[in-house]
């Protein structure tokens, strides 16, 4: 990847603020905590558009616990809940 | 000579839009069912290319991948392999993409072509990327992908052409290339490495804009603001209830005197006996007491394509996700919900929007606790003839308060019976993560829509005709036999099996306070919860039936208890009274037993609220 992803710290995209701009870093289902197993939710994630490289923007976020949020991904847009959204580590 | 019948099949993901590419191809020629054993719709449609070749396309349930996660993706995958059971191999798989968004068309594209069916790919709503800036390299795409690729703009007259033209030369050599299925499902490596591929050949073909659809950003700052987007979302329901509960009422009341008018016109014209009183108790009223529901039901779908079409219905599940989430509902299950207060029919259809089997049978069940309007005679009689109408705190309507309470019931409880069966029957289904496309904003189509609302409106007519009309055969034999003998004076019902089965359940009823009356006047009710009005009306002989509600109210007035027409109240916010409703439940979950569980435990419900009511208002002295 490109240097600038060395400055800026990983996070989860489950810990996002609105208005957050990155780029994928890696999938880590384990870390999620979601319903789904680890094979599922990572097949789910990709299959959406999640796949490292592809750039990522907090577009909304929900009432109750700033929950689900929509997140731009390329050119399209999934909303997710931050549960499951914990599992993209982003940079 | 006469050409075979070509089988296509249109596999894309959700918002593809293939639906009106379904609707564009084979206009009101199409045929709904169920595929067999799963609540999955099966859309069938016909049309004819230029050549004259008779083709069948069917329209396979939007999927990302061919791993078949759900029942619908499960379908998907089985027909495109041809391992669907009593369904035909497809000749030629059109893979519909939104060109406004390929990359997860090109990867469920890459995935396809290792089934080794002929393919095309389709790049609809070309239209729409044009004037977004987005450009494609049709030849090269085709030549990278190998596999056909054709544009087609659904929604416009001709806007198909180039697909039929290509359809023909396709499947005029069809049968010289038998290719050989190499799919097997993906792991997680194999899928990250199809989605590289797909964007490297999407780098390759198209160039995109480099700004998103301005329109969809600056509508959704407002639809999905955390504050503003629940005062829109409110706004637009508010429209649609009125629209369900006013707009409608003009044309049910004259469906409602068409039947009558109907009736009566058979009572003038054939003798009195039992052909007259089977054709206008049994056939119009019967059938007609649900027919007269045809305009909600049109005035709802309409409301929900739109909706659906405009690209509203995800944002309406990404705003009500989590404050439903805490029943156990998915967001979608949303509309539904609202459209059971108009009817619990319409809103059972339209689960249809929940793909997952788990949410979707869950809405279904707790459906028909959201109050419909045809309790709403049954409430309003009780209440007028009950509850005095004092302001109570000096600017509350006791009578209203009663009403709202009977709504709140409803409610509350549909939301506990949700979390129950959450915690206790569906627990190993593996519930949905809330994971959801949020489609561009695009103008919704007349025709497509028209078409939609027909095929809802033509489906829902023929249950009408088929399930329910022998619903209602029924009940009119149950409340015609046996025949009063000649020279007696006390009302028909009295005499029938009707009569019989109520005095025969009265010892059942009698703990939650009801008398034979009510019970022979509850079977009936099973056609439709309003008909027992009526035929509370029969069974005390008061002339004048449904005209005279109020009267009807004065005698209950006298021969019930406060603590029996309680009871009456809450029976009627769960009992299962209605088999429309049940009838529906069983089409949709393709399943008689989820018809038997709703039933059973409305009727527990009932039986329990109805106890409880009558013995705390004979005990605090209402008996």
């Amino acid at each position: 990847m490109t240097d600038s992803n060395d400055t800026r710290s990983q996070m989860p995209l489950g810990l996002a603020q609105r208005g957050y701009t990155g780029v994928i870093q890696h999938l880590s289902a384990g870390d999620a905590g979601s319903a789904l197993s680890d094979i599922e939710l990572e097949s789910r994630l990709i299959e959406l558009g999640f796949v490292e490289g592809a750039r990522v923007e907090v577009l909304h976020e929900g009432l109750v616990g700033r929950d689900p949020i929509a997140v731009r991904v390329d050119n399209i847009t999934i909303a997710v809940r931050r549960r499951e959204a914990m599992a993209i580590i982003v940079a | 000579m006469e050409l075979p019948l070509l089988h296509l099949a249109l596999v894309g993901t959700p918002n593809s839009g293939k639906t009106s590419l379904f609707n564009a191809l084979t206009g009101s020629r199409q045929k709904v069912a169920n595929y067999p054993g799963v609540t999955v719709e099966r859309k069938e449609g016909f049309f004819v290319t230029p050549l004259g070749r008779q083709v069948s396309v069917v329209d396979l349930p939007g999927t990302y991948s061919l791993r078949g996660r759900s029942p619908d993706e499960e379908i998907t995958r089985d027909f495109v392999l041809g391992k669907a059971s009593g369904e035909t191999v497809p000749d030629l798989v059109l893979c519909v993409a939104d060109s406004t968004n390929l990359r997860l068309t090109i990867r469920l594209l890459l995935e396809l072509k290792r089934t080794g069916r002929p393919m095309i790919l389709v790049l609809n709503m070309f239209d729409i990327a044009a004037r977004r800036g987005v450009t494609v390299d049709v030849e090269r795409l085709a030549r990278e992908l190998g596999v056909p690729v054709v544009t087609s703009i659904a929604v416009r007259k001709g806007g198909t052409a180039d697909l039929l033209a290509l359809t023909d030369e396709i499947a005029a050599k069809l049968a010289a290339e038998p290719q050989e299925n190499s799919w097997r499902a993906l792991s997680v490596a194999e899928l990250r490495a199809t989605q590289r591929e797909a964007d490297r050949i999407i780098a390759d073909c198209v160039s995109l804009p480099s700004r998103p659809d301005t329109w969809t950003a600056r509508i959704d700052a407002v639809v999905l603001h955390p504050f503003g987007g629940l005062i829109v979302l409110a706004l637009i329901l508010f429209v649609m209830f009125q629209a369900v509960f006013a707009w409608a009422q003009p044309l049910m009341e004259l469906l409602n005197s068409g039947f009558d008018a109907l009736g009566e016109l058979v009572h003038a014209t054939l003798p009195a006996g039992l052909l007259q009183s089977f054709l206008q108790n049994g056939v119009i009223s019967g059938v007609g007491s649900v027919i007269v529901f045809l305009p909600q039901i049109i005035i709802i779908f309409l409301f929900i394509l739109l909706l659906e079409d405009f690209g509203y219905m995800a944002r309406a599940a990404f705003l009500m996700d989590r404050i439903m989430g805490g029943a156990g509902l998915h967001g979608r299950a949303f509309i539904p919900l609202l459209s059971s207060f108009a009817c619990a029919i319409p809103g059972i259809m339209a689960t249809r929007v929940i793909d997952n089997k788990r949410d979707r049978l869950t809405t279904i069940l707790i459906a028909p606790l959201m109050t419909c309007s045809a309790r709403i005679p049954v409430y309003t009689l009780i209440i007028s003839a009950f509850i005095p109408a004092k302001e109570i705190w000096g600017f509350i309507n006791l009578q209203g308060l009663v009403m709202f309470g009977l709504y709140a019931a409803g409610i509350t409880s549909a939301l506990a019976v949700s979390f129950l069966i959450k915690f206790f029957m569906l627990r190993d289904y593996a519930p949905a993560p809330f994971m959801l496309e949020l489609p561009d904003y695009k103008m919704p189509r007349l025709k497509s829509i028209a078409i939609g609302v027909y095929t809802r409106a033509k489906m829902f007519l023929y249950r009408a005709g088929t399930t329910i009309f022998s619903m209602m055969v029924l009940i009119w034999f149950l409340a015609s036999f046996p025949q009063p003998p000649a020279g007696a004076t006390e009302p028909a019902i009295d005499f029938s099996l009707a009569a019989y089965i109520g005095k025969a359940l009265e010892p059942l009823l009698a703990p939650v306070g009801f008398n034979w009356q009510i019970a022979v006047a509850l079977i009936p009710g099973m056609a439709a919860r309003e008909v027992a009005v009526a035929a509370l009306g029969t069974v005390y002989a008061i002339e004048g039936g449904k005209e005279a509600a109020e009267q009807i109210g004065q005698v209950l007035a006298t021969k019930w208890s406060l603590a029996t027409a309680l009871s009456m109240l809450a029976w009627y916010i769960f009992a299962p009274q209605c088999a429309s409703t049940l009838a529906v439940i069983r089409r949709e979950t393709g399943s008689w037993t989820w018809m038997a569980v709703t039933f059973s435990y409305m009727l527990v419900l009932a039986y329990a609220a109805s106890f409880l009511t009558y013995n705390v208002a004979v005990a605090l002295g209402a008996g």
